[in-house]
């Protein structure tokens, strides 16, 4: 049995992040006219349908063949595909990625980005997934008229539309993967 | 930080509460911890992390979810962080007090601790991050308009990666306290917001250090959004002055214990060096 710690709490991130975690081409995780290169991008709304204008978002995704990158680079591009990036809302509350579509990391896993959202206002950070359009699976199935929240909608010109309510009507589903133990 | 760019004097058309004052927000803290304390006695679960629903923040109003979260278990890519290497990180972003021709105003601290794991295993080689006001308050950013100085030797901005031990370390200077709009007279205890990462992407945090014994603590609705007192304590630094140094800086102490992780971490998770 090793000993357990207790878990730092979270705190929210504020209004005054933008000087500091945003940072050049942060957002731009492939260059553009990488093959396969796709915009992953929507609007973070509140609970009263208006925008949020500061979040931050980051993204996780595995390479389109499924590997998932293990090396740093992430802070300083250089045209290397890394799978991860950090993007801020706009004053409409608008963010964009430029990024590959994640493959099938293991035989039968639906493919997504795992995202984290931080705003002012939020006390802590909240997780979600963007699953590509079409996937299926137990973890969808299981959230019912809600699984529409988590799906990345495919528009005409190939992005990959995904909003995020933070409360309220079509609230988006977010994930507690249990990091401050059983909840009451 | 464009995105924020308004012409000075435009109106702040944030949510302002300023007409209320401190003593209705500091009841509303104090009937949340006291409902809090009497759960527990009860035999209410520790509630180890903030409330993302806590009114006497008001901004959290329209911005925490309605609904339970999912409870999920992390699948492929969330068994990963993303790892950061030398090259993400120069080894003078770990000085705040050395990134301007002159020297910042305020007092000289060093700030060091060690990154664990819920099971007390360090995180090694992984990215850490901070943002602070200055000593008078005041950050460099557009939105800031406490009409506090900005020091022209002073960004508030670091980073530095973990050494094999989980070791940080970081020169800077102490933040001074800030005021906000959440109410009448409403402000902030001194901080330095901090950002990690684990080697689960399910174990990223951001969360806030303070100082100890600020008078400010019982006033705050953000340091309050964590209804468990000694969950609150986990933010405060202690003095160290093993960690002081002579005629130079004082010293804090502050370790951070991010969640466990889902999955045994091999020799091969370790990031590889760059170049
Ligand atoms: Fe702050």
């Amino acid at each position: 049995m090793t000993e357990q710690l207790e878990p730092t709490p979270g705190q929210t991130v504020g209004p005054f992040f933008g000087f500091a975690l945003p940072y050049p081409r942060g957002n731009e995780i492939v260059e553009p006219g990488t093959p396969g290169a796709v915009r992953v991008h929507g609007t973070v709304t509140d609970g009263a349908g208006q925008p949020v204008p500061d979040a931050l978002l980051e993204i996780w995704g595995a390479a389109p063949s499924g590997e998932i990158v293990r090396t740093g680079g992430h802070l300083r591009r250089d045209g290397r595909f890394t799978g991860w990036g950090r993007a801020e809302t706009d004053r409409e509350g608008y963010y964009w990625f430029r990024t590959l579509e994640p493959g099938v990391t293991e035989p039968g896993a639906a493919p997504f980005y795992a995202v984290t959202l931080f705003a002012r206002g939020l006390p802590d950070r909240l997780f979600t997934r963007a699953y590509l359009p079409g996937a299926n699976g137990a973890f969808l199935d299981a959230l019912g008229d809600r699984r529409r929240t988590v799906m990345c909608e495919r528009e005409p010109d190939g992005a990959l539309r995904f909003d995020i309510r933070m409360q309220g009507e079509g609230e988006t589903v977010f994930l507690d993967f249990g990091g401050y133990g059983p909840r009451g | 930080m464009t995105d924020h760019d308004e012409p000075r004097g435009a109106p702040d058309t944030r949510l302002d509460q300023a007409a209320e004052s401190q003593a209705k927000i500091t009841a509303e803290i104090r009937a949340i911890e006291a409902d809090y304390r009497a759960g527990r006695a009860a035999g209410r679960p520790e509630e180890l992390g903030p409330r993302l629903d806590y009114p006497p923040y008001r901004s959290s109003l329209l911005r925490h979810p309605t609904k339970s979260q999912h409870l999920a278990d992390p699948e492929t890519i969330e068994l990963f962080a993303p790892v950061f290497g030398e090259r993400d990180v120069s080894p003078v972003e770990a000085d705040l007090t050395v990134q301007h021709l002159g020297e910042p105003i305020g007092e000289r601290i060093t700030v060091r601790g060690r990154v664990l794991d819920g099971d007390a295993r360090p995180v090694r080689r992984q990215l850490v991050e901070i943002w602070q006001a200055n000593a008078a308050g005041r950050y460099l950013h557009k939105r800031d308009r406490h009409p506090a100085p900005l020091d022209p030797n002073f960004t508030g901005v670091g980073r530095t990666l973990t050494d094999d031990d989980g070791w940080y370390e970081f020169q800077t200077i102490k933040p001074g306290p800030y005021p906000w709009k959440n109410h009448y007279k409403a402000w902030r205890p001194a901080h330095i917001h901090f950002s990690l990462f684990g080697t689960d992407f399910t174990q990223r945090l951001v969360t806030q250090m303070y100082f100890p014994g600020d008078p400010l603590f019982p006033l705050d609705p953000i340091y309050q959004t964590i209804p468990d007192s000694d969950a609150r304590d986990r933010l405060v630094a202690s003095y160290d002055h093993d960690l002081t140094t002579h005629e130079w800086a004082t010293g804090y102490r502050w370790d951070i214990v991010l969640t466990g992780t889902h999955r045994t971490v091999f020799e091969q998770d370790r990031p590889e060096e760059d170049e």
